[in-house]
């Protein structure tokens, strides 16, 4: 099975944005994922729910989503309506619980410093290609190495390790 | 070719005799640790995989510390949530309210994490118990599912940074909580992302085991994914008493592979303050001497353990705190919040004006016990000053050592324990 292009508008934030501003501790209570996703980033992008249109492509700096090992802090981008995030780097255990959730996380430092907010563009997770369709410009992310390909190609680990464990028996 | 101490637990774990930076493994698992936040977020993805037994009732610790006791009816709902999951699974260390505490402050004193452990948390510090010489790490639920399920887990081996803190500090109030702010602000939020952080030098020897402790807790401040230190006499005094199980001590090879070394001379080093909103904005408290405080924190996974307790007991002694100024003190478990009752520690805070809590993560996270209004700040003992993460998003958390919190508190802004004590 391979990863579905995507397609969406722009949205940028900048580095070292942490898991408390992705999704602040108080909301830790619950872990709805439509919950999460109304306080997502709530401080720097107000309103961000209201205006996100399924797909859209988040865009950020470096060292993004550093801080706590929270979940929720993917599960509410995920839910927000992102199909997936571009940056120049990411903090690793928020890296690992994207892949984990079937959120592509995709390393591309020259895209994550050129492309402006509100750009269209389309994005292939498999081969970690970037088009911007607004200035008609190409970048080459880092692609995912196989196995991290077919967990995200599962939809995430647990589908991926249920599989496993089928097999196991 | 040599092998890092971090390399060998992560080979050691994966039956293999070497492994190198870069290698992806599949390491079996000492302990699986979860809260009361990303516990039932596990449980939820644990049940979807279609396995009915963890793979070792003795090796999952589920600890109700973030926001327990309970502040309001969800965050009671996830407590229950981690009981009942600890009743259905019949796990061996599920701990009430009362007889826990601070996860990273509970685990060591318990001698449930021991020297050449693999151990995950779903929390981010769980990096703390390298200050014991095992491999720890943080996760997010699902990693700690798939751990809770299959007792293995992937990693890729990550590239050590060897961080040697050399010489004696001539300044007596400067602690391992400086040593691992002045390390932050050298390399910065970031300086460590996926790497091994390995402390060593006479700075490290001379430190005890809760300094130790609190130096690999913020080993993730830095983006590390693990911090550690070798073990030496003083680790095997701490766990010989505690642990119930056999350990194994793993020591760097003298040709061990670094991706760098970093050497930091300790001596004429000041207690460090790290501003808003950055631990990597480190300055030295004598440069932080203008900041008017509302509220002082004294404890968290980082401070919170019978040392840190005992220095801000030293300073506050005696002395009122700053009428203005809230000065809110957590031991980090049950038996340290004991053994500040029986030694005067509790009598001493309350009587200098502070509140006393029972063990919780409360305030350091924003969850509660100690929540700060717009334009309020505090001096914390804790590991994060990012956007409001101790409640509005414009009041500011300043980051330092118990020391410089007491101090602080008696003069209702950053100040250096010098200026209080003769």
């Amino acid at each position: 099975m391979g990863l579905v292009k995507l397609k969406g508008k722009v949205w940028k934030v900048g580095d070292d944005v942490d898991t408390d501003l992705i999704i602040a501790a108080r909301y830790l209570n619950r872990s709805e994922g439509d919950f999460l996703a109304a306080h997502c980033l709530e401080v720097l992008l107000p309103n961000l729910t209201a205006k996100v249109q399924p797909g859209d492509i988040l865009v950020a700096g470096k060292n993004f989503g550093c801080g706590s090992s929270r979940e929720h802090a993917p599960v509410a981008i995920k839910y927000a309506g992102f199909s997936c995030l571009i940056a120049e780097s990411y903090a690793r255990i928020f890296y690992r619980n994207a892949i984990n959730i079937g959120l592509p996380v995709i390393v591309a430092p020259e895209a994550a410093r050129v492309i402006k907010e509100g750009a269209l563009l389309e994005v292939d997770p498999g081969t970690g290609i970037i088009q911007d369709l607004t200035n008609r410009r190409t970048y080459q992310g880092e692609a995912f190495p196989a196995f991290m390909v077919e967990i995200l190609s599962a939809g995430g680990a647990i589908p991926y390790v249920r599989e496993k464990v089928k097999h196991d028996v | 070719m040599g092998m890092t101490m971090t390399e060998k637990i992560l080979a050691a774990h994966a039956g293999l005799t070497e492994v190198a930076a870069g290698e992806l493994v599949n390491a079996k698992l000492d302990l699986v640790l979860a809260n009361d936040v990303t516990g039932p977020l596990a449980i939820k993805e644990f049940e979807k995989i279609g396995i009915e037994q963890v793979f070792d009732k003795e090796k999952i610790v589920l600890i109700p510390d973030h926001f327990a006791p309970a502040k309001d009816i969800d965050s009671a709902q996830q407590c229950l949530e981690l009981k009942s999951f600890s009743r259905k699974q019949d796990l061996s260390h599920y701990y009430e309210v009362g007889r826990c505490g601070i996860e990273h402050c509970f685990l060591p004193e318990q001698g449930l994490v021991l020297p050449g452990d693999v151990v995950i948390g779903a929390d981010s510090h769980t990096c703390t118990y390298g200050g014991l010489a095992a491999f720890s790490t943080g996760v997010g639920s699902t990693d700690l599912a798939v751990g809770m399920a299959r007792g293995e887990l992937w990693f890729r081996v990550p590239e050590t940074m060897k961080i040697v803190l050399q010489g004696k500090p001539r300044n007596p109030w400067v602690t391992g909580k400086d040593y691992i702010l002045a390390v932050i602000g050298r390399i910065g939020v970031d300086g460590a992302r996926y790497k091994t952080l390995e402390f060593v030098g006479e700075a490290i020897s001379n430190l005890s085991v809760d300094g130790r402790l609190t130096m690999a807790n913020m080993a993730i401040e830095a983006g590390a994914k693990n911090g550690i230190m070798p073990a030496d006499e003083k680790t095997i005094e701490y766990v010989r008493t505690r642990a119930q199980r056999p350990w194994q001590i793993y020591q760097s090879d003298e040709d061990a592979v670094y991706s760098e070394v970093i050497e930091i001379d300790v001596t004429n080093l000041q207690p460090q303050v790290a501003f808003p909103h950055l631990p990597s904005k480190t300055r030295d408290v004598l440069e932080a001497r203008e900041v008017q405080i509302d509220q002082v924190v004294i404890g968290s996974c980082t401070n919170g353990r019978w040392e840190d307790l005992e220095v801000a007991a030293s300073i506050l002694q005696g002395k009122k705190v700053h009428p203005e100024v809230r000065v809110i003190v957590i031991p980090g478990t049950r038996e340290i919040y004991l053994q500040a009752v029986r030694e005067g520690l509790v009598e001493i805070f309350v009587e200098a004006g502070a509140v006393v809590s029972t063990p919780t993560c409360g305030p350091c996270l924003g969850g509660y016990m100690g929540i700060l209004a717009k334009g309020e700040r505090a001096v914390a003992t804790t590991n994060r000053n990012f956007v409001g993460r101790m409640g509005h998003p414009e009041s500011e958390v300043y980051l330092a050592n118990p020391a410089v919190a007491a101090a602080s508190a008696l003069l209702g802004r950053i100040a250096s324990p010098e200026e209080v004590c003769r």
